[in-house]
């Protein structure tokens, strides 16, 4: 991908500048856009609404309406905050989402950077983002920001454990923290997936599928919680906090906040994809290659990437509408009671398995 | 041990349970109504807007009278007698030119109670309830079908005729007061002639 940029280009740092700003400006934005569309629309469905229908066909330029409205809106910054880091933290956080994605492979020929630690990097700069939230509480100088921030330090805190214990598994498995290889190794068909034990016909992978399907359940409500969605939302607990660490914010710095809540949604059901379900790879084959035109073939995984992420954003947006938000003692509870002591059983016992 | 294999299960199998329900309900027809492009039909009898049918009315007042937040104001000018208004749709004869009719909707508690009491069942409850207004001079309904010219004019006949009929029975009373005066003068003079008779007989005996 940079060959290509700089070849277009002819400047090695404007196609890495480039190359970096890609994924913001062709996935990211527009994908918050859609995320959001597609959040309100599946909210009023389940609760046998309509959702958005007023603006545009099918209410359809909404969000586009909601972003205009907070570009103009007033920037309000309280008098009794702490202005540096009140300023900051957006920034922080948005930085800190948006980071991930560096290593996440879209397609491919696109990754933002194929370094050999991939997860281990995407696990490391996730964490700057409780940064960023415990910034915003407690510089907003106001009590439910506070709280709002602090429950999300502690919620992040804990459930990285599980989720890093449930990675060390897939990592001993695959024997590679580089997402672009673990991707590689899951290619041809679907059964060839690490939730289905990796590719080749042996004993291991026979006796692999039950516990990686539980890995990635435990991967999968860990990721829920380290994104702060229901029902482990009670860092923003509307009904309790106001809307926890961002109350203060307004105008762009609340779009800050918001987009990279969305961002975030996106990069761990890209995290989910990339390590148990193939990544980018097709489940059966690539027309591409049926049809000669090797082209075709990153258009297509991309299309399977995004398909399989927004399936699992999809997936957060219904547990939102089934499930009750936890206490804070219950959120506790599953993670150091249930998920913590089976990511590790699990654990050992793949261990075991990849030693046989 | 065996309740914490037990809470698990549990756990796994409510989510999915609770994921299947709210998965149908992704699917099932949704009951929102898109208000102002689809409208829920109203029942029957409804009770919305005032409106009053100008041809029926014959001006009789019982509505203002029944109204109990008095939002009716009905004024009226008698007919000439050579003037014709017309019939209401159920016969009856129309006498009084109806110069104002006054709906204040604002007050209006839409009670119906000024329904009941109309001879001709020209003021009655419609279907429209979208009728808010940023001006609240806007809410007092004008049903009065005359303009206000129309209506200075038809007072004004009025007044000539009555002025007329009043100058007519003033003329009539000081016609009879002549005529009583003269009857009253003649008798007098009667009275002095038979005096001047009785007198010239008095001469006449003297």
């Amino acid at each position: 991908m940079y060959e290509i940029l700089y070849d277009i280009f002819g400047s090695e740092i404007l196609a890495y500048i480039i190359g970096a700003a890609l994924p913001l400006f062709v996935f990211i934005l527009p994908f918050a856009l859609f995320a959001v569309y597609l959040e309100r629309k599946v909210s009023g469905f389940m609760q046998d609404r309509l959702g958005p229908m007023r603006t545009g066909p099918y209410g359809l330029l909404q969000t586009i309406a909601d972003i205009l409205k907070l570009i103009q809106k007033e920037d309000i910054t309280a008098s009794d905050t702490d202005k540096k880091f009140f300023n900051l933290a957006p920034y922080l956080v948005f930085a800190g989402s948006y980071g991930a994605f560096a290593a996440i492979p879209f397609s491919g020929i696109y990754i933002g950077s194929s370094a050999d630690v991939g997860i281990f990097f995407i696990v490391a700069i996730s964490s700057l983002v409780v940064a960023g939230l415990l910034m915003a509480g407690w510089s907003s100088n106001n009590k439910y920001s506070l709280l709002g921030a602090m429950r999300s330090a502690a919620q992040i805190i804990s459930y990285e454990i599980p989720t890093v214990l449930v990675i060390l598994t897939v990592v001993m498995v695959t024997g590679t923290l580089s997402l672009e290889k673990m991707t590689d190794m899951q290619t041809a068909y679907f059964w060839n997936w690490m939730i289905f034990g990796g590719a080749g016909w042996t004993l291991n992978k026979i006796l692999l599928i039950p516990f990686m399907f539980v890995a990635f359940l435990i991967f999968y409500i860990s990721s829920l919680a380290e994104v702060n969605r229901t029902p482990f939302d009670i860092p923003e607990a509307e009904s309790e906090l106001v809307a926890g660490y961002h109350t203060e914010y307004s105008g762009m710095k609340f779009a800050m906040f918001f987009s990279a809540e969305y961002a975030n949604m996106f990069a761990v059901s890209a995290i989910a994809v990339t390590i148990f379900l193939g990544g980018y790879q097709s489940p059966f084959g690539y027309l591409g290659n049926t049809l000669g035109w090797t082209w075709l073939v990153p258009i297509e995984q991309l299309f399977w990437f995004t398909a399989k992420g927004i399936f699992f954003v999809f997936v957060q947006m219904w547990l939102r509408w089934t499930l009750p938000r936890l206490r804070v003692d219950q959120l506790m509870a599953v993670c150091w009671k249930y998920l913590i002591p089976y990511a590790f059983i699990n654990l050992i016992i793949v261990g075991i398995i990849t030693l046989l | 041990m065996k309740q914490y294999l037990k809470n698990t299960w549990e756990g796994l199998y409510t989510v999915f349970v609770g994921m299947a329900i709210t998965f149908k309900h992704l699917f099932k027809p949704t009951v929102t109504i898109q208000y102002p492009d689809v409208k829920v039909p109203l029942p029957e009898r409804v009770r919305n807007r005032l409106y009053v049918n100008m041809d029926d009315c014959i001006g009789c007042d019982q509505c203002a009278r029944a109204c109990p937040v008095n939002c009716i104001t009905i004024d009226t000018v008698k007919s000439l007698p050579e003037e014709d208004l017309g019939k209401t749709s159920n016969g009856k004869k129309k006498a009084l030119w109806v110069t104002k009719f006054d709906i204040d909707i604002a007050k209006c508690c839409y009670c119906q109670l000024c329904v009941f009491p109309c001879p001709t069942e020209c003021i009655y409850m419609t279907d429209v309830y979208e009728f808010s207004e940023f001006e609240r001079e806007n809410f007092i309904y004008n049903f009065a079908t005359l303009t206000n010219e129309e209506a200075e004019e038809k007072k004004a006949n009025y007044e000539k005729m009555m002025a007329e009929k009043q100058a007519k029975k003033e003329a009539a009373a000081k016609a009879k007061a002549e005529a009583e005066a003269k009857e009253k003068k003649e008798e007098d003079n009667k009275e002095d002639k038979s005096k001047d008779d009785n007198s010239d007989k008095e001469k006449g005996s003297e």
